[in-house]
């Protein structure tokens, strides 16, 4: 578009052209100061130029409620979609209180620790607790299991819905308002029904099961969770240039995130420990490295804290760091129990 | 799925011969390139690139299958949900019945403890006719620290199941079922292993014991070669994982144990070091192989001997309570003091110690 289009007054119009301002693309870039001087008008002049080329030019103005441009959204309305946000308990309330309630649905959570620890017994009990009907404070949807250990038991699968269905029902035991109609529902096979699970042996597997994962869950409709145990297992073998790995690793997690928003998931991963040095001493830390650690919006550590398992809120935009301690029992991750009930040895 | 060729994934054409012309030929090719890379790489724009990749991995991705499915499969399929009992009332309980298949079983524990002991007893529950429980199969232990006693086995045959072990000419044929390999390098044993595979498919064996997996790796534990020792293990427990996976078959691992460095190894540094002071009154011991070979393990066992007894902890496992079971070694084998387990608190699962093993001798 040419500067003698513009809506403005025929001085002005000629001072533009013979000051060289031709087109629009070389007006809209000039600070209205700028112009004043070299046009010799007043400053409000300038900018008002500027202002008519910046409409013309197709952009457009915030008027605090509205922001036009695509995809932007202002902290309010983020702020009032967080609230709308569900969570997916983790089944131990002192847990999800450092949690802010649970695994926050729309963000990547990455879970680390040592063997043995619980890591693959919290996505189980999480893949078993979104699937609450929404009549009992639930979420009632699918989870996608990605599995590339092979760690996953069906049959602790089960067990952990049907305590899960066991603690629900008894909690909600006094307000049976629209508890009939899940009655069917409330069955562990229907909880297992309900998890899809992928069986991973190599990374490009991996790789391409994450890229598809946006079809599955348009086709399943309402998953909200996806769980990756871990994300790490294949990438520390087999992977000779680390440089490489680094960045394959940051596209992995561009499209865990994307997906997290797009559909309003929870993603949770877990990750491998590994030793570091630091300070000439070794320390335990997560494996794939620092540009990973960047990669995912909340981070928690599950560690040892004499003999109780501890929970830690090591990374996250809304949390404070905080720590809890929780168990694994018989019907999944629940409170820490109080030592003085449990068989002490010696 | 991983080496799938790209070429026969139905993409269009101008792009396929782009790919097979950077000698892109395999999905794994593909996809290990970021997006951004395989863009300049083929000089097409982002869009193409992407509806490629898009194609690619849904052919690469292997279909998912619901929990339920798998668990009723299990239960139909008894290879795959099979058990290997172990004849120790208590472990096999917790365990659901014994050491599952198609999983890395591993067992820690300092020399002398009796991990070879149980070895030797589980290869001999193998062999045996499924009418005494067994599984009625070959089995093959890998030897690589010459402790299989052939006479040790035949005695706790002799022991444990008189019965068949008296009668004529069944010792021959159960020990004869039992193949050891004396190997000592990790390429000797993946080799063999390759070799193998075949029979592993045809249901023959039934089981695979490594005993000690520690042994190649061990000798000088300086710390400058920790690293390399966990990279040198990458190759075999992702093969081996796969073994047990491919044949459904139990494969039994064991690990030696090393002195602990009291170095903040096992802290995290948000934990500060002074939780450490614990550990170093006991002199601990950690396994030889590293953390990352933990990971990959499904079930640990942790053999160990304290306060002048012996213990077998179960450590790590997806279906078990921490419990642990005191236990002698006899002429039978390992026996249970006791088939309750004693529920264990925390971390005490994860400790190993040897002494009071020794006292045990000072005593008798």
């Amino acid at each position: 578009m040419e500067v003698s289009a513009l809506p403005i007054s025929p001085t002005n119009k000629e001072k533009l052209i013979s000051a060289g301002y031709t087109n629009l693309a070389s007006l809209v870039i000039v600070s209205p100061i700028r112009l004043s001087r070299e046009l010799q008008i007043s400053v409000q002049e300038a900018s008002n130029i500027i202002k008519v080329t910046l409409q013309c030019s197709g952009a457009v103005g915030l008027d605090g409620r509205h922001v036009v441009l695509r995809g932007a959204q202002t902290a309010w309305e983020m702020f009032s979609d967080e609230q709308n946000l569900k969570h997916i308990s983790t089944g131990s309330e002192d847990f999800d209180g450092i949690l802010g309630g649970g695994i926050h649905c729309g963000e990547v959570t990455e879970v680390g620790g040592v063997p043995g620890i619980g890591k693959t017994q919290l996505g189980i009990q999480l893949g078993v607790n979104v699937q609450i009907p929404i009549v009992y404070g639930g979420l009632g949807s699918k989870a996608i299991y990605i599995d590339t250990e092979g760690s996953f038991m069906p049959e602790r699968a089960y067990q952990i819905a049907e305590a899960c269905i066991m603690d629900t029902l008894e909690s909600f035991r006094f307000h049976r308002k629209g508890a009939e109609d899940c009655h069917e529902r409330m069955q562990p096979n229907y909880f297992l029904a309900n998890i899809l699970y992928f069986r991973i042996c190599s990374y490009t597997e991996q790789i391409a099961v994450i890229n598809n994962l946006n079809k599955i869950v348009v086709e399943q409709k309402d998953v909200k969770i996806v769980i990756i145990d871990s994300i790490s297992f294949h990438f520390r073998q087999d992977f000779e240039d680390m440089a490489l790995r680094t960045r394959v690793l940051k596209e992995l997690s561009q499209t865990l995130m994307k997906l997290a928003k797009k559909f309003t998931l929870a993603v949770v991963v877990m990750n491998q420990v590994t030793t570091k040095r630091t300070d000439g001493s070794f320390q335990l830390t997560l494996a794939l490295g620092d540009t990973w650690s960047h990669s995912c919006t909340n981070r928690v550590i599950l560690h040892w804290d004499g003999n109780d398992r501890r929970a830690y809120v090591e990374k996250s935009p809304s949390l404070p760091q905080a720590s809890a301690s929780f168990s694994v029992t018989g019907k999944g991750i629940r409170n820490a129990i109080s030592h003085s009930k449990r068989v002490r040895m010696m | 799925m991983a080496n799938k060729l790209v070429a026969h994934m139905r993409l269009p054409q101008p792009i396929s011969n782009l790919l097979a012309a950077r000698n892109i030929q395999t999905a794994k090719d593909a996809l290990s390139i970021p997006e951004f890379d395989l863009m300049t790489l083929l000089g097409v724009d982002i869009e193409d690139v992407r509806d490629a990749l898009a194609r690619i991995s849904k052919v690469a991705s292997p279909p998912y299958q619901t929990a339920l499915s798998l668990l009723e499969e299990r239960l139909i399929n008894d290879a795959s949900s099979g058990r290997l009992p172990t004849f120790l009332k208590g472990l096999d309980a917790v365990l659901g019945g014994g050491i599952p298949f198609g999983v890395l079983t591993e067992l820690v524990g300092p020399s002398g403890i009796g991990k070879t002991q149980f070895c030797l007893k589980l290869s001999l529950i193998a062999a045996l006719p499924m009418s005494y429980g067994g599984l009625d199969g070959r089995v093959v232990y890998i030897d690589t620290e010459s402790k299989f006693s052939s006479r040790r086995m035949i005695e706790m045959g002799r022991n444990s199941f008189p019965e068949i072990f008296y009668s004529e000419g069944m010792a021959q044929e159960m020990a004869g079922r039992i193949i050891v390999l004396h190997l000592t390098s990790l390429s000797e044993i993946t080799e063999s292993l390759q070799q193998m595979k075949l029979r592993f498919l045809q249901h023959e064996v039934k089981l695979l014991i490594i005993d000690s997996m520690a042994a190649f790796v061990s000798g000088d534990n300086e710390r400058s070669g920790s690293m390399s020792r966990d990279h040198l293990l990458n190759c075999p427990f992702s093969f081996l994982k796969s073994i047990a996976e491919f044949s459904c078959i139990p494969i039994v691992v064991t690990n030696q144990v090393r002195g602990h460095n009291n170095d903040g190894t096992s802290q995290y540094s948000f934990l500060g070091k002074d939780t450490d002071n614990n550990s170093e009154k006991f002199m601990n011991q950690v396994p030889a192989l590293g953390i990352q070979w933990a990971h990959a393990v499904t079930i640990r066992l942790i053999f160990e001997a304290h306060s002048g007894q012996k213990f077998i902890k179960v450590a790590k496992s997806p279906i078990s309570p921490p419990l642990a079971f005191p236990f002698t070694v006899c002429s039978s084998g390992i026996a249970l003091l006791s088939d309750d387990g004693i529920e264990m608190l925390g971390q005490e699962i994860n400790v190993i110690r040897s002494q009071g093993f020794f006292s045990i001798f000072d005593a008798s």
